[in-house]
């Protein structure tokens, strides 16, 4: 099952290789994996996605708690929480299929961040659902480039 | 005032109380070494640094205070990783200092260099590389603030050469703030309420207790709940000593080698109470079958620990000594409107059952007037000693049989390496064991194999004249692997034979130390009553039955009750009418 962890962490060298230490240690492949600072500039905030049953998040979880620089941690509901990754998607565009290409661009709501005489690049921000039909839907254009970010995570409320 | 690094590093420790470090110098640490010179704190040249770790350990483990080894960088401290390792599964508080190539050629794969925090970092609690002198006192303090608190553990300070001779105003940090690490010391008293219901409606309830119960100096608190809620205790390797071995609840150790009795108890309760324990694989067998009648209780100071090899029914995480303080005030309170005439009959129909397992199979063995048997030679050091001894031991059947057949009375008194199973760390630990108390005796029970890996700490023995005993159960194998080919490999010894190794009385001899080869039982008693307790250091090298093995036995992936019992207690059970089913 995916899951996605939130973790609050000391931004100091070596929190990450702790981090992902303990799920390399135990055979975990990381699905995807985001890090950077916060409001505080001593804390980073990460949001890792990995593919586990509920017995061995529980034990991750509590392993990850008793690491020093990990300050919170916890496994988000999808329900509760708002999650978001950024694409970036490099796009032909043959002469006739430009202003089909935008206006369906458009209707993702998503921008273009570079022209060039062969290809845009486009940006799109969203849940992973709909970045999955924006790259169904563009792969009949030609994708020259796809970039993810990886997802992240906050709760709301 | 302003200080130089290594000037703040020898007040740092002083003002941890630290008054005694093992250790062995080299280029990168050269620095701290110069200073070392002339400080009140003591430094033990260990003759390598496995060693030193080893001796730190030991020394932890004897006083509960932190025990601090330093070493350089690149192979000093890679060196150290086995100690560290061992000391790490065990939750031993240590702080471990490393020297590190000058910071300006950390990653030039510059002489002597080793990314030490990297290869360390699954292996302890946390670990430091500093890289400004203004962080060393902050780092030095977090360090010891770690390895000792909640649940202990083994700390790394990498310190650059650079770092130790540069200067800095020296600021003493008083508190220690770590937003990342709270350790939770007291139970939730809700929980710690159903325990108590719990032990008291209990039919057939057993203690399984461990390390938890050493480090957190819960050995009384323990008694206390086993005598006034008559509950047998069983105790882990880690555990020995925890509970006195002749007491009437004491079941010895369960587990792999533990005891018949333990292990039926553990498999036939009806209430499991887990006190600072981690369901380890030697204990617990085949998992499905472990106390599968039983709710569970779990009291551990390691969240991580709970439900993680066996789901738990009441889990209270804290510090074993204060969560048993408050529970014992709990059980006494209500043991009143309990304690009725069923509830006592049920108890003695329990212990009864136990005390007749205990008469059917007790730990056995066939005595032999010509050679020596193993066995009988920790008889006879706990018949000498009176259990006032410290043991340390290597790794092995050696070992094994020190766990069964030593008559254990104080908490640390048993110094293993329980977890990570080091060969070679009993000699090293005794040597750390006896600079925290050089009161008691201090016996290193020691494998021929295992001793070979660590021998030369013999010139730390004789640099200090540490009166340490050195028992070597000799056989001539590496003797557990050659039980295990034995009975799993049929019989096939490949490379277990120690046929050709040393006169090890010489080799004591050429420390200018008294050694002594033992080879028939009449004179092992002799010279034990002469030399085991003597003032000086005494190798005694016990050549023993070569092919004894190790029981009872759980084969490995087996139900504990599915003991390989051995051909003494074959015999024994049969004229007995306990079952074994």
């Amino acid at each position: 099952m995916i899951r996605t962890i939130v973790l609050t962490v000391e931004n100091r060298p070596g929190a990450l290789a702790r981090i992902t230490g303990l799920f390399s240690a135990r055979g975990i492949n990381i699905e995807s994996l985001t890090v950077a600072r916060t409001d505080d500039p001593t804390l980073s905030h990460m949001t890792i996605v990995v593919d586990l049953d509920d017995a061995a998040l529980e034990k991750l979880l509590k392993l990850l708690d008793r690491l020093v620089d990990v300050v919170t941690v916890t496994a988000v509901n999808p329900r509760n929480a708002v999650e978001r990754e950024l694409l970036l998607l490099k796009v032909r565009h043959e002469p006739g299929q430009k202003l089909e290409l935008l206006k369906e661009a458009e209707i993702f709501r998503a921008r273009v961040v570079d022209v060039s005489s062969q290809s845009y690049v486009l940006e799109l921000t969203g849940d992973e659902e709909k970045l999955e039909a924006f790259i169904r839907v563009f792969e009949k254009y030609g994708i020259v480039e796809l970039v993810r970010s990886g997802k992240v995570a906050m709760a709301r409320g | 005032m302003r200080m130089k690094g290594t000037e703040i590093f020898i007040e740092c420790l002083r003002r941890e109380g630290v008054s005694v470090v093992f250790g062995h110098p080299g280029g990168a640490i050269l620095p701290i070494y110069d200073r070392l010179y002339d400080a009140e704190i003591r430094h033990i040249l260990m003759r390598h640094e496995q060693a030193a770790a080893h001796a730190a350990d030991g020394y932890a483990r004897a006083s509960g205070r932190v025990g601090v080894a330093m070493a350089t960088s690149g192979p000093g401290a890679t060196n150290l990783v086995t100690g560290i390792a061992s000391a790490f599964m065990d939750s031993v508080p240590m702080v471990i200092f490393t020297g590190q190539v000058p910071s300006t050629l950390i990653g030039t794969d510059a002489f002597q260099e080793a990314d030490v925090v990297g290869i360390t970092r699954p292996c302890t609690k946390h670990n430091y590389l500093v890289l400004r002198t203004e962080e060393l006192a902050r780092t030095i303090r977090e360090a010891f603030y770690l390895a000792r608190t909640g649940r202990p553990g083994p700390v790394l300070v990498d310190l650059p050469k650079d770092i130790q001779l540069s200067e800095c105003e020296f600021v003493y940090p008083e508190e220690v703030r770590l937003r990342g690490y709270r350790p939770i010391l007291d139970g939730d008293p809700e929980a710690i309420r159903q325990a108590v219901v719990a032990i008291l409606e209990a039919k057939r309830p057993v203690i399984y207790a461990g390390g938890g119960v050493i480090a957190s100096e819960g050995a009384v608190e323990l008694q206390r709940l086993a005598e006034m809620a008559r509950v047998p205790v069983a105790t882990t390797l880690m555990g020995l000593g925890g509970f006195p071995t002749e007491h009437p609840l004491s079941l010895a150790m369960l587990g792999m080698h533990g005891s018949w009795y333990a292990n039926m108890a553990v498999s036939r309760c009806d209430l499991l109470i887990a006190i600072g324990v981690r369901f380890d694989d030697r204990v617990t067998g085949k998992l499905a079958a472990f106390a599968p009648e039983a709710r569970k209780i779990h009291i551990d100071i390691d969240p991580a620990e709970i439900n993680k090899n066996v789901r738990v029914d009441i889990p209270i995480v804290g510090d074993v000594r204060r969560v048993l303080s408050v529970l014992n005030a709990e059980l006494e309170a209500r043991l009143r409107e309990f304690r009725t005439m069923t509830w006592e009959a049920e108890r003695r129909a329990w212990l009864e059952q136990i005390a007749e397992w205990k008469r059917a199979y007790p730990f056995c063995y066939d005595f032999d007037e010509r050679v020596i048997k193993p066995q009988w030679v920790i008889e006879e050091i706990a018949r000498i000693t009176q259990g006032e001894a410290i043991l340390t031991t290597d790794v092995g059947q050696h070992q094994m049989w020190a766990a069964q057949y030593y008559r254990f009375k104080h908490p640390r008194t048993w110094i293993t390496s329980g977890g990570l199973g080091a060969m070679g760390f009993g000699l090293p630990a005794a040597i750390g064991a006896w600079f925290a108390r050089p009161d008691r005796p201090i016996i290193a029970i020691c494998g021929d194999g295992s001793f070979q890996m660590t021998m030369q700490e013999l010139a730390v023995v004789a640099e200090h004249r540490i009166p340490l005993k050195i028992v070597i159960i000799n056989n001539a194998y590496l003797g557990m692997v050659r039980q295990w080919q034995e009975i799993f490999y049929n019989g096939r010894y490949s490379a277990s034979d120690l046929r050709v190794s040393p006169d090890y009385a010489k080799i004591a001899e050429a420390y200018g130390l008294r050694g002594y080869t033992v080879r028939r039982p009449e004179e092992l008693t002799d010279l034990f009553e002469q030399e085991l307790l003597a003032s000086e250091p005494v190798l005694f090298d016990v050549h023993v039955a070569a092919e004894e093995n190790v029981y009872p036995m759980v084969p490995p992936g087996a139900a504990i009750t599915e003991m390989i019992v051995g051909p003494m207690a074959s015999k024994r059970m049969a004229h007995s009418k306990a079952s074994m089913g």
